[in-house]
This record gives C-alpha cells, structure tokens and sequence, in this order.
C-alpha cells in the first residue's frame, strides 16, 4: 500500500484577507467580508472564483458554503466541510482537510477561510446573559468562571508552577507580536508600540494574564486557496506546499469540569508527534513559528509540545530578543498575529506563513524554507501544520 | 452572604437530568460524586457512561468535602454584569484524594489578595442561596 499523506501533495495557491477592524467596526456584513476575502485569495492565485469547488472552515463559521457558492456563481460544489470544535483549534485543520480533499480527488480548488464581524454577532470575552448555568456549565459559572481566559488560565498556573516558568516570558511573546505589528500596515495594532513598562503596568484580566496577554476581539475575514500540487507550476507565486497537518487532542482531553488527564497542556501532545511525522521534520528544522495567542500561556505550552524547548528552557527562550526577525534565533508571529494584527481565529497567522515562504513578508524572516502555524490552543479539538518551500520536498 | 455578588447564573441540572443527584445532594451538605459499579472507579464530571468499563451502571457516592488545591486563578476582570466594581476573587480547583483525585472548581474562601498554595489543603463549605427560585446550594473550599 502506498504511503498514506498529505506530504508534499498540496499547496497553498493563494492568499487573501479583507481589511482588519476593531470589533463591531466593519462597514461590511460578515458574509460580504467572507465574500471578499475569497476573492482577494482567488485574485492572489490567478484564478477565476467561480472555478473554486469546495469551502472549508471551523469554529462552526456562520458562512454557509451553499450560499456563498450561490452568491459567488460557484460552477460546481463539490467539497464542503466543517471542523468541529470552537476558537481557532480548527484553523491548521481546515487547511488539511481541504488539502485532503484536493490530493484524494474530491475537489479541485477548496477555499479555507474564516469570517467574523462581532458587531452583527455576539463577543468571545463577555460572559452569559442567561439566569441558568446548565450541565458542564453549572459546575463553573456560579463560581464566576465562564470567559476563555478563566476556562484555560489554570492550566498556564500549574504548568508555570510545575516548571518555574516567569512572566516575563509570557511578556517577550506579547512584546515579540507587537513589535512585529509595527512594521505591519494591516495590524490592529499598528503605531501603537509595546514595552515592557507598559505591559507590567497594565491591569490584570486574571493572574497571570496581564491585558496585554489576551487576543483581540476583531471584525474581518481571510481566505487561504488549496490546490492539488502539480498546478504549482501554473501559478503566479512562489508555491507553499503543505508538508502536513495534524488535529485531535489526548485521552479524554474534554474530561468534564477540568478533569482532562494532561491538564497543564495546549493539547499538542499526540497531535505534534503526527504533524512532525507526517512532515519528515523535527522542530529544529522549522525555520519561522506561527503560533495561535488566545492568551500568550497558550503559546507557552503550544511551544513546548512542538519541542522548541523543554519546559525547564522556556524562561531562556522566551526572550524578545530571540522571537523576532530577521535575527531572532525562532522568529515567532512575524505579522503579529492574534494579539497585534487581528484576531482572524489563525487564519491570518496561515497568510503569513505563505508570506514568509514567499519571501515577501514586512517582517520577513533570513531563513524561510519551512514554517510551522500552530492552531489555537487549550481548546479541543485542537490542530497544526507546517508549510514548505519547493526545496523540502 | 454569598461569596460573589447575587445575579450570577444559578446551576441547573439541565433537561436531561444527568447531573440531579449531585445537585440535591448540596442542598443536604452532602458532596455525591459518581462511582461506578462497573468497575468500582470513581468519576468525575458527570457521564452517562463509565469511561474505563464503559458500563452504564454508575451510582453516586458520597464523599468527603476534604482536597488539595490542584491549580487556581484570581480574577479581576469582570465578564458579568453581576461582578462589576466586585474586585478581584478566586477560583481554585481542588483535587479530591477521597475519590480518586478527581477535580472540582469552586471558590476559594478568604482574602481574595492571599496567597494562594498549589498543593494546600482545603475543606469544602456549603454556600446555600435558599431564597433563590429554586434554591441551590454551591460548594466553595477553605484552607485549613
Ligand atoms: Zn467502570
């Protein structure tokens, strides 16, 4: 039997975002972003949009594939599919299924993408409006925990505790995306700087995330085209084959009320193991790291389960000085991801990793062969993948 | 005088009952965690199955209101209408040795600026809303 993988099988054609507002800011609705998103993505791989025959999204995207093939003159739906789980846990996800679906012939040309305009919807951050707290529910609202920074933030305490690990390096990773942001038009958080006064002083969200250690909330949409590999040579840009994609979660990680057994985890213990197999890499062959902010204590643990370093080296990493590019020894969030340029549950963390396999990102890294983006963590299902130039093959 | 402000969401055991017997048992200061008969393990959070025998055939046992603190957080931001200007508070999970290690989440009674140790042990203490429609009862944890 041939070997089974996604390795090397499909690229990333094209790339496409709308602008980047703050929450409740967009002047278009969140299906018109979506919509022009796809189209940018199109545009960027030189194809015509209506030759475009599959969707695929997660985060139970509100965006139906249907309508969007309706609105779009879409001229055959071939592929349309939803990764389960919420947040940006299905980001690198939706990427490999759409992957999957153009190597095994089930489509042709699938967009991923992701849209969100909070203004017509409701916010991440804010807790219930209902008077009942039912099932799983009912055993932590009461007690005043229902946000995403409560539901994960215990399980940054235990493993910070476990492992020594110190603010500050939860600092140099919101330090590393706004710097990164401030050579970025699209960012956010462009001409508003970070430093490590104004992070210490910021209030507290809840210990040990300060502000400025939690995503954004933000209206916008981008849009990632994924094709079958042997069309690389036809496109316009420099092609980012997709060398692999993993997603899941470890034994009963979803454990009702905060029983998982590896409690102090992103959730990328099994998962990474897969991703590094099916790519024939290892961590020390990554060149650019993009990793999903939710709360930088994600990105801590993302980074230890990806091997970057053990959890006893994650203070002498963790420092700003090797986070960013060009001379940063792990460039890490190079547009400025979840925190600095927009919270697009990942998928702007996807563009830029093509933009540095391209060679054309604002902040673009000395070596650019192969880049990991790793998916939001701590949630269940959780997924990664990693991208790379013509020369990993 | 409840830990936090009124007018946070009250528990409910949901339409389909799984998690009722715990729910009742609070409101006789009784802390009820399934077992299963299966395969005589405990079970933590509520399922309608044993994850290790799979049986269905899970009781519920009461336990003592004795633990360790596993991990916790002090909040400060509120994301509730009901903690506005409340200040910060704690919530800890607590380890329960008497049943397997299972873990819950509650309050962590005392000076929401202390000091909190991994590793402390707490006991549980019940927090009666009894003029709440319906009344319910939640549990909180203290050191000693
Ligand atoms: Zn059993």
């Amino acid at each position: 039997m041939a070997e089974r993988t996604l390795r090397g099988q499909a690229v990333i054609a094209g790339i496409g975002e709308t602008p980047y507002y703050k929450y409740g800011q967009s002047p278009d609705s969140e299906f018109k972003l979506a919509l022009r998103a796809i189209l940018a993505a199109a545009k960027d791989a030189g194809i015509d949009p209506k030759d475009i025959d599959g969707f695929a999204s997660y985060s139970n995207d509100r965006n139906d594939p249907s309508r969007l093939a309706a609105a779009l003159g879409t001229k055959e739906l071939r592929f349309s599919n939803m990764q389960w789980g919420g947040g940006g846990g299905g980001v690198a996800a939706a990427v490999g299924n759409a992957a999957a679906a153009v190597t095994t012939g089930m489509a042709n040309c699938v967009v991923a993408f992701r849209a969100l305009a909070q203004g017509q919807f409701a916010r991440f951050g804010r807790g219930t409006g209902a008077p009942l707290a039912s099932g799983d529910d009912a055993f932590t609202i009461p007690y005043g925990v229902m946000s995403p920074a409560q539901k994960f933030v215990m399980k940054v305490v235990r493993f910070m505790h476990d492992h020594g690990v110190k603010q500050e390096a939860l600092r140099a990773i919101s330090l590393a995306s706004y710097h990164h942001a401030q050579n970025n038009p699209r960012a956010v958080m462009h001409g508003r700087p970070l430093d490590e006064a104004k992070y210490d002083a910021s209030r507290w969200i809840v210990e040990p995330f300060h502000l400025f250690d939690c995503c954004l909330e933000n209206d916008g949409a981008a849009a990632v085209i994924i094709m079958p590999a042997d069309r690389a040579k036809d496109l316009p840009h420099k092609p980012s084959y997709l060398l692999s994609a993993a997603g899941g979660s470890d034994h009963r990680c979803a454990a009702p009320i905060h029983n998982g057994p590896n409690y102090p985890s992103s959730h990328f213990a099994t998962v990474a193991p897969n991703l590094y197999a099916m790519a024939k890499l290892g961590p020390k062959d990554i060149d650019v790291v993009q990793c999903y902010e939710n709360f930088t204590g994600g990105v801590l643990m993302s980074l230890v389960e990806h091997g970057f370093c053990a959890p006893e080296e994650a203070n002498d990493l963790l420092r700003l000085e090797n986070l960013i590019a060009p001379t940063g020894k792990m460039p890490l969030n190079t547009s400025g991801g979840n925190l600095a340029e927009c919270y697009m549950h990942g998928l702007e963390l996807v563009n830029e990793a093509v933009r540095q396999i391209r060679g054309v990102s604002v902040n673009q890294a000395s070596k650019n062969d192969a880049v990991i983006v790793i998916g939001g963590p701590m949630v269940t299902p959780v997924s990664s993948l990693i991208l790379g130039s013509e020369a990993t093959l | 005088m409840s830990y936090l402000p009124e007018g946070l969401p009250a528990p409910s055991a949901g339409a389909d009952g799984l998690s009722t017997p715990y729910w009742e048992g609070t409101r006789r200061e009784k802390l009820l965690i399934q077992f299963c008969r299966g395969c005589s393990h405990w079970q933590w959070g509520p399922e309608w199955i044993c994850h290790r025998c799979n049986s269905f055939d899970l009781d519920w046992r009461e336990v003592e209101g004795r633990g360790v603190i596993y991990s916790y957080q002090r909040i400060w931001h509120p994301v509730h209408p009901a903690l506005n200007g409340h200040g910060p508070y704690i919530a800890a999970l607590v380890e329960l040795p008497a049943a397997g290690n299972v873990r819950m989440v509650g309050n962590l009674l005392g000076d929401p600026k202390q000091d909190v140790p991994i590793g402390g042990s707490v006991e549980a203490v019940f927090e009666h809303h009894d003029s709440a429609a319906p009344p319910f009862t939640l549990v909180h944890w203290r050191l000693i």
